[in-house]
C-alpha cells in the first residue's frame, strides 16, 4: 500500500475527531470515549510514522501535487515525528487525568474538543514545511489554547487570559512581519528552499536581522529571557491538566520553531546569531533559577523550571555541533516527558492537600506514600540523577559545550542542575517530610479519586523512566534527528529532489 | 507607490504602538487590530506591487502581479478578524467581572487574590 499521507495522519485524526466531538456537547460520556479513540488512533498513525521515517528517511508530501517550491509541503524527519509521537503521548495521558479533575462543567463547554484542535495545531507546526503555514498552525494552537486558559470563567483566569492573548496576538502580528520580510528577500515561503535561497545570497546583513526577528516571535511563544515575563502569571491560572498541556508542549513548538530556524535557514554567520541565542538561553536559565527558588507556590516553582529548561536545550541548540544538537532533541522530548510528570504530580499534592502553598503543608508521605515516591522519581529525573533522562540529555548538552569551548556556559548550565534539584527537593521535603501542619488538616478527599488520578501520573512517570534507561535503543532515532539538523542538505534534498 | 505604502505602515504601527501602551484595555485591543493591518499591508508591499496583468497564463504576457502575497493577506486577514472577535468577548467577560478595563488594576499575584 502506498502511504504518502501518512505523515498527515497524526494532523487530521485528532481534527477529524475534534469536528465529530462539537456534535455531542451534552453527551460527555461518548466525548471521554471519542477522545481517548481519535487519540488513540492519533498514536498509532504517529508511531508508524516514526517507524517509517526510520527505515525509508525523510517522508514528504506537497498538497494538491504540485511540484515542491509552489505548493504546501508538509515535511516529516525524524527530530518532527519524535515530537509529534511525544505531544499524542502526553495529550492522551492529560485527558485519562482530566476524566477525574477537571469537571464535568468543563467538560460540557468543548474541554476535549479545544484539547484535540490544539494537538492538530501543535502537530501541524512540528510536521509544516512551509514557513506561513507554520504561522496558520501557530494560529490554530493558539485559538484553541485561548479556550483552554479561559475555560471555567474564573476571576483570576479572565484577568490572567486577556494578557495571554494581547501577548500572543502581538507576537503573531510580528510573525507576519517576519514572513514579510523574509518572503521579500528570497521570495518563496517553502523552508527548504528558503535555505537554498538564503545560502545563495550570500548572507547580507538583513539575514541576521531576520533571523534575531524570528528569535523575538519564537521567543515570546517559547519563553526565553527577556521574553518570558508573560509566562508564571498566565500558566498559573487555568487548572492544573490545561497547566500540564501549556507547560509541556506550547513552550516547546516555540522551542522547536527556534531549533528549526537556527538550524536551516540562519546557519551562515553563526558567529553573530548563535552566539546570540547562546548568551540568551544562559540568562534564561539564570531568570529561571531565581525564579524557582524565589517562591513557595507548588505551580509557580515547576513553571519556572520551564524556562529553566527552554534555555538547557537552546543551549544545545546554539553549539551547532554533533553532541550538542543531539543533547538538544533528547533533552526537548525528555522534557515534554518529565514536565507533564511533574505537573499531573503536584496536581494531585494540591487534590489531597487542598492548596498550592508550601507552607501549609507537611507529612504527605504518611498519609499519601507512593505519591511521596513517584514525585521523588521525577523530581531526581527533573534534575539530571543518572540512569534517569535528565542526565543523559544534560550530559550530551555539556559535552557539546565544551567541545565548542563553550567551558563557561557548560559550568553554569551544570550549576543550574543543582539549582533545579534544589527547587524541586524544597517541595518534596516541605510537603511530604516532617509531621502534619495543625494548622491546616488535610480535606477529606475520596480514596478511589486519588487512585483514578495516580494511575497516570504513574504510567508518565514510568514513561520517563523507561526513556533515560532505554536509551541505548533510542539513541539511533535522536541521532537520526540530530543529523538533519547538522546537515541542512538532507532535509533540502528531501523536499526539492523529487 | 512603495514608498507611501511604507509611510502608511509606519503611520500604522506608530498608532498601535501608543494604543497598546495605553491603560484602557479596549484601546490595546484596537491598538493590535492596527498592528495587524499594519502588517497585512507590509505583506502585500513586501511581496512588490506593480505587475500590469492578473496572474494568469496567457500568450506574450510577462509583467503580471504576484498572486502569492494577495494569498497570504487572505489568510492573514481571516485569523485578525476571528482572533479580534474573541478577544472583544473575552474583554467584555473581563470586564463584567472586575468592573475595570484598567490594566493597572488588573495586575495582581497569588498573593493579592
Amino acid at each position: 500500500m502506498n502511504m504518502i499521507n501518512l505523515l498527515l495522519f497524526p494532523i487530521i485524526i485528532p481534527f477529524f475527531f475534534a469536528m465529530i466531538l462539537l456534535f455531542f456537547k451534552e453527551q460527555v460520556v461518548i466525548q471521554r470515549v471519542l477522545t481517548v479513540i481519535g487519540l488513540t488512533l492519533s498514536l498509532v498513525a504517529s508511531i508508524w510514522l516514526l517507524v517509517t521515517v526510520k527505515a525509508e528517511g525523510i517522508q514528504t508530501v506537497t498538497l494538491g501535487s504540485w511540484p515542491a517550491p509552489f505548493g504546501i509541503t508538509m515535511v516529516s524527519d525524524m527530530f518532527s515525528a519524535l515530537l509529534v509521537t511525544t505531544t499524542i503521548l502526553i495529550t492522551f495521558f492529560v485527558v485519562l487525568y482530566s476524566f477525574q479533575s477537571i469537571g464535568i462543567e468543563r467538560e460540557r463547554f468543548f474541554y476535549y474538543p479545544a484539547i484535540l484542535f490544539m494537538i492538530t495545531g501543535i502537530n501541524g507546526a512540528f510536521t509544516t514545511g512551509d514557513i506561513f503555514n507554520m504561522f496558520v498552525f501557530f494560529e490554530v494552537l493558539l485559538i484553541a489554547s485561548y479556550l483552554l486558559i479561559v475555560l471555567g470563567g474564573e476571576k483570576r483566569q479572565l484577568r490572567e487570559s486577556i494578557k495571554y492573548i494581547l501577548v500572543n496576538v502581538i507576537s503573531s502580528a510580528l510573525f507576519v512581519i517576519a514572513v514579510a520580510y523574509l518572503y521579500s528577500i528570497v521570495g518563496t515561503l517553502n523552508m527548504a528552499d528558503i535555505s537554498v535561497k538564503i545560502a545563495e545570497i550570500n548572507q547580507p546583513g538583513i539575514i541576521s536581522v531576520l533571523a534575531i526577528l524570528f528569535l523575538i516571535v519564537f521567543g515570546i511563544k517559547g519563553a526565553i529571557f527577556p521574553l518570558y515575563f508573560w509566562l508564571p502569571g498566565s500558566y498559573a491560572a487555568p487548572p492544573i491538566p490545561v497547566l500540564t498541556l501549556f507547560g509541556a508542549l506550547l513552550t516547546k513548538v516555540g522551542v522547536y520553531a527556534i531549533t528549526r530556524t537556527y538550524t536551516l535557514f540562519f546557519v551562515h554567520d553563526i558567529g553573530f546569531t548563535h552566539q546570540f541565542l547562546l548568551v540568551l538561553s544562559l540568562l534564561t536559565i539564570v531568570a529561571g533559577c531565581i525564579g524557582a527558588l524565589a517562591y513557595f507556590d507548588l505551580k509557580q516553582i515547576i513553571i519556572y523550571n520551564i524556562v529553566i529548561a527552554v534555555g538547557v536545550i537552546l543551549f544545545g541548540v546554539a553549539q551547532m555541533n554533533t553532541s550538542g544538537l543531539e543533547g538538544a532533541v533528547y533533552y526537548l522530548i525528555h522534557d515534554m516527558l518529565i514536565k507533564a510528570a511533574l505537573f499531573v504530580l503536584i496536581g494531585i499534592i494540591i487534590y489531597v492537600t487542598g492548596t498550592s502553598n508550601l507552607r501549609e503543608m507537611g507529612g504527605l508521605i504518611k498519609s499519601h506514600a507512593a505519591l511521596g515516591w513517584f514525585y521523588l522519581i521525577a523530581a531526581f529525573g527533573l534534575a539530571g540523577i543518572p540512569p534517569l533522562s535528565g542526565f543523559i540529555g544534560k550530559l550530551l548538552i555539556v559535552k557539546g559545550g565544551f567541545e565548542a569551548d563553550n567551558a563557561f556556559g557548560s559550568i553554569v548550565l551544570l550549576v543550574s542542575s543543582l539549582v533545579v534539584l534544589l527547587s524541586v527537593i524544597r517541595i518534596f521535603i516541605y510537603a511530604f517530610w516532617g509531621p502534619q501542619n495543625p494548622d491546616y488538616p488535610l480535606p477529606v478527599t475520596s480514596k478511589r479519586t486519588y487512585r483514578q488520578l495516580m494511575a497516570p501520573a504513574v504510567l508518565l512517570v514510568l514513561v520517563t523512566v523507561a526513556y533515560g534507561v532505554g536509551t541505548e535503543w533510542l539513541m539511533p532515532y535522536i541521532s537520526d534527528a540530530s543529523d538533519v539538523l547538522r546537515d541542512p542538505s538532507i532535509y533540502i534534498n528531501a523536499v526539492l529532489k523529487e | 507607490m512603495e514608498l507611501l505604502l511604507a509611510i502608511l505602515i509606519g503611520i500604522l504601527f506608530t498608532a498601535a504602538v501608543y494604543l497598546i501602551l495605553s491603560r484602557s484595555l479596549l484601546k490595546v485591543i484596537l491598538g493590535t487590530s492596527l498592528l495587524s493591518h499594519g502588517a497585512h499591508l507590509l505583506i502585500l508591499t513586501m511581496g512588490g506591487l506593480g505587475g500590469s496583468a492578473p496572474p494568469v497564463l496567457i500568450d506574450g504576457v510577462t509583467d503580471f502581479a504576484d498572486p502569492l502575497p494577495q494569498a497570504l493577506i487572505l489568510t492573514a486577514i481571516v485569523i485578525s478578524f476571528g482572533v479580534t472577535a474573541v478577544i472583544l468577548v473575552m474583554a467584555y467577560r473581563m470586564y463584567s467581572v472586575h468592573k475595570t478595563d484598567n490594566m493597572n488594576e488588573l495586575r495582581g499575584n497569588d498573593e493579592h487574590d
